[in-house]
């Protein structure tokens, strides 16, 4: 069928060892992409930073005070975001897609990201009109909550729709849904909101500072940590349910874990950085496919480097290509990542 | 009630808390073969699901070596039991090494990494249904029939007491249909390990289970031992065969014999008419046959398809009594189909039976 097939001969001892001389390679070359990208990123912009100038402002903290302040204060945190937020949206994805046992699945595709984004909308409108500030914190469990709710009403319609195609369909109806209440209130906000708003709901990395990052680094970091954990029965639930509670999996535990870990992932993002696109569904593609594998163990480091990678080498795109325009990230992410998915669902007619 | 390894005591099954099935009383010894029989949606798999855990019991309760199995975590159940499904895995870019090393789930450490002796495991499962050869195989691009061997592999690879299967003969050809159910019996009494099945196929059924449990509707009809259970009238009931017939002591299964009026008599004996009763029913002609020892083998399957049977009690001469029904029958009929038999003295009557027909002008040549 694909690439991956590897000859019948050899023991299972020897095709172990080929595979983990495929995974450290990809692995390699995936550190080095995020190397380059990075160093890409801070070199790049309105302002010509030279690389050695770089190195001494990041290293020795020394240099030029303007450009020392594009680099820390503005530049570093913002690739930073794109890196954590990328990977965590990536690791969404592929929890949604096990979680579903759908390929297509991901936080943006199931009305997920929506969902946060209303959440979120009113909870800033709610604490601008009453001349607050909104914390990060706040943010995120707004979010969360609002991840919830679109992924309750997935569930509930996933009980009684088997169809993977019209679960699909539910969750794109709730998106708009979702969306539409968004723009609603953004309409009816107060003039001086709007700006913010708008900007954020479109999807962006911009305006990110190290508060932002500390925050997502410790959530992300942590829910990261728990997914790695959860890598032994997430490989045994990818044999179908059944099998995995035969493998010794207890399946209710484990599957409100995986509600709970995926939400907070893409709840995180749409607090920070707004609804990015296709990036949940492209990312763990491609990796699985590199890999040549879908072992979790592997796979979820393997998604989380891919999706930073992906996404910073989109928020540059998104920063340079019209500079000193800035485009949405959403857009960049989707002029890469749709052609993706429909190259992704095109091979799997053809397997049939 | 002595407890066995395996007892159901009041066991009601079904789904969303209705039973299907209730009162399943049974009580299985260690290193039995357990198949059940029925026909389709009478709640086999029904009965799979609930004794592995993964539908909840209606009522009564399932001990496994006398412990309650609602008080055996899903961990330890998996070091003791090891299922194969009907339920379709589609897994993703997975080789068949790595779904029969999934068997080894239970046993590797929290991340799940194989140790070398897992390796080799994994290999000798594959080995044991003769698979070797799909092992880098993807497990996607191999069909029905290997897939089902590759799954066995995996639960073979689990290292269970309890081996639990459903339809494990479905998709396999006829020699790995033999092949799996060989399997299973060496693995059951030479390693103890306990199989509880479901089959579709009555005869195989027979052949290799040393208990039967019938399922049908609401109820478990009979349960017992294969010699006891497979007669005609149960097995015709339990199935509610309306067409066609079972043979009991072949477990075989024959179309229903051809209907209208008998104008075709075939005389054979020695099994020599086996093949001309075959044709005949294929061509949709009833017939009669005559004159068969009971212990013939053209009698056992005359029995199936023939609409009428002149028979003579075993090993003594063919009386002058059955003799002339045989003529009776005969002159009625406007062909008559010949096989060879042995002449011997005990026979010469149906060897005048021959005769005459040839002198009537109806025998066919």
């Amino acid at each position: 069928m694909g690439k991956t097939t590897i000859s019948g001969e050899g023991t299972f001892h020897m095709e172990n060892f080929r595979r983990r001389s495929r995974y450290t390679l990809v692995f390699l070359i995936l550190i080095g992409a995020f190397l380059f990208i990075t160093v890409l990123n801070i070199n790049t912009g309105n302002v010509h930073i030279s690389i050695s100038e770089i190195l001494n402002i990041i290293f020795r903290r020394a240099g030029d005070p303007k450009n020392y302040n594009i680099v820390w204060k503005i530049r570093l945190p913002r690739i930073l975001m794109a890196a954590i937020l990328g990977g965590a949206l990536s690791l969404a994805g592929f929890l949604l897609q096990t979680f579903f046992e759908n390929p297509i699945a991901g936080p943006f595709v199931l009305g997920i990201s929506s969902g946060a984004k209303m959440v979120v909308a009113l909870t800033m409108i709610y604490y601008m009109g009453n001349a607050q500030n909104v914390t990060s914190y706040t943010l995120i469990a707004a979010a969360f909550a609002g991840s919830m709710i679109s992924i309750g009403f997935i569930l509930l319609i996933s009980r009684r729709v088997h169809h993977m195609a019209s679960l699909l369909v539910a969750g794109i109806m709730i998106g708009y849904i979702c969306s539409a209440v968004t723009e609603f209130v953004i309409t009816f906000a107060q003039d001086s909101d709007i700006v913010n708003l708008h900007g954020w709901s479109q999807g962006s990395f911009s305006g990110m500072d190290w508060s932002n990052v500390y925050i997502s680094a410790v959530v992300i970091g942590v829910t990261l940590l728990l997914t790695f954990g959860l890598s032994k029965p997430i490989g045994a639930y990818q044999l179908g349910e059944a099998y995995a509670q035969s493998m010794g999996v207890n399946i209710r535990v484990f599957r409100v874990m995986l509600i709970l870990l995926s939400s907070i992932l893409s709840a995180c993002v749409t607090a920070f950085a707004g609804p990015i696109s296709f990036v949940g569904i492209a990312v763990p593609f491609l990796i699985k496919q590199s890999l040549g594998t879908s072992r979790p163990l592997i796979v979820i480091p393997g998604t989380f480097l891919g999706g930073a990678v992906f996404c910073m080498m989109c928020d540059l795109i998104a920063r340079m290509a019209f500079a000193p325009l800035e485009l949405n990230i959403s857009t960049v992410t989707s002029i890469f990542g749709a052609p993706v998915v429909i190259f992704m669902m095109l091979r799997k007619r053809r397997g049939r | 009630m002595a407890e066995k390894y395996i007892q159901m005591n009041e066991l009601s099954v079904g789904y969303h808390g209705k039973a299907l099935i209730h009162d399943i009383c049974i009580g299985i010894e260690k290193g039995e073969i357990v198949t059940l029989i029925g026909p389709n949606g009478s709640g086999k798999s029904t009965i799979l699901k609930s004794i592995t855990r993964q539908l909840k019991l209606i009522g009564g309760t399932v001990e496994y070596d006398r412990k309650n199995l609602q008080e055996i975590s899903f961990r330890e159940l998996s070091t003791r039991m090891a299922v194969m499904l009907t339920e379709r895995m589609k897994p993703e870019l997975m080789t068949c090494h790595d779904i029969v090393a999934t068997g080894r789930y239970p046993y590797t450490g929290r991340l799940g990494i194989l140790s070398m002796e897992d390796e080799q495991k994994v290999e000798h499962a594959m080995r044991i249904v003769h698979a070797q050869e799909l092992g880098g195989r993807d497990f996607n691009a191999i069909s029905d029939g290997q897939k089902q061997r590759v799954l066995l592999a995996r639960a073979i690879c689990q290292e269970p007491d309890i081996l639990i299967l459903d339809e494990p003969t479905s998709f396999l050809d006829i020699r790995h249909k033999l092949e799996l159910l060989s399997i299973l019996r060496s693995m059951a009494k030479e390693n103890g390990i306990t199989v509880i099945m479901s089959l579709h196929e009555i005869d195989l059924a027979q052949k290799i289970s040393d208990k039967v449990i019938c399922v049908k509707g609401d109820v478990i009809s009979h349960y017992g031992e294969p010699d006891a259970l497979f007669k005609e009238e149960i097995i015709r009931e339990l199935y509610d065969i309306q067409k066609g017939s079972f043979d009991p002591l072949f477990g075989s299964i024959e179309l229903p014999r051809p209907q209208g009026e008998v104008k075709t008599f075939v005389i054979s004996a020695c099994g020599n008419g086996i093949p001309i009763y075959r044709r005949l029913q294929k061509e949709n002609i009833p017939f009669a046959a005559g004159i068969l020892y009971e212990n013939d083998l053209d009698y056992q399957l005359a029995k199936q398809l023939a609409s009428d049977i002149i028979a003579e009690k075993p090993f003594r001469e063919i009386s002058e009594e059955t003799y002339r029904r045989a003529l009776e029958r005969m002159k009625r009929c406007d062909r008559v189909i010949a096989a060879e038999f042995p002449r011997e003295e005990s026979n010469k009557l149906l060897q005048q039976l021959l005769e005459e027909a040839e002198n009537m002008g109806i025998l066919e040549k």
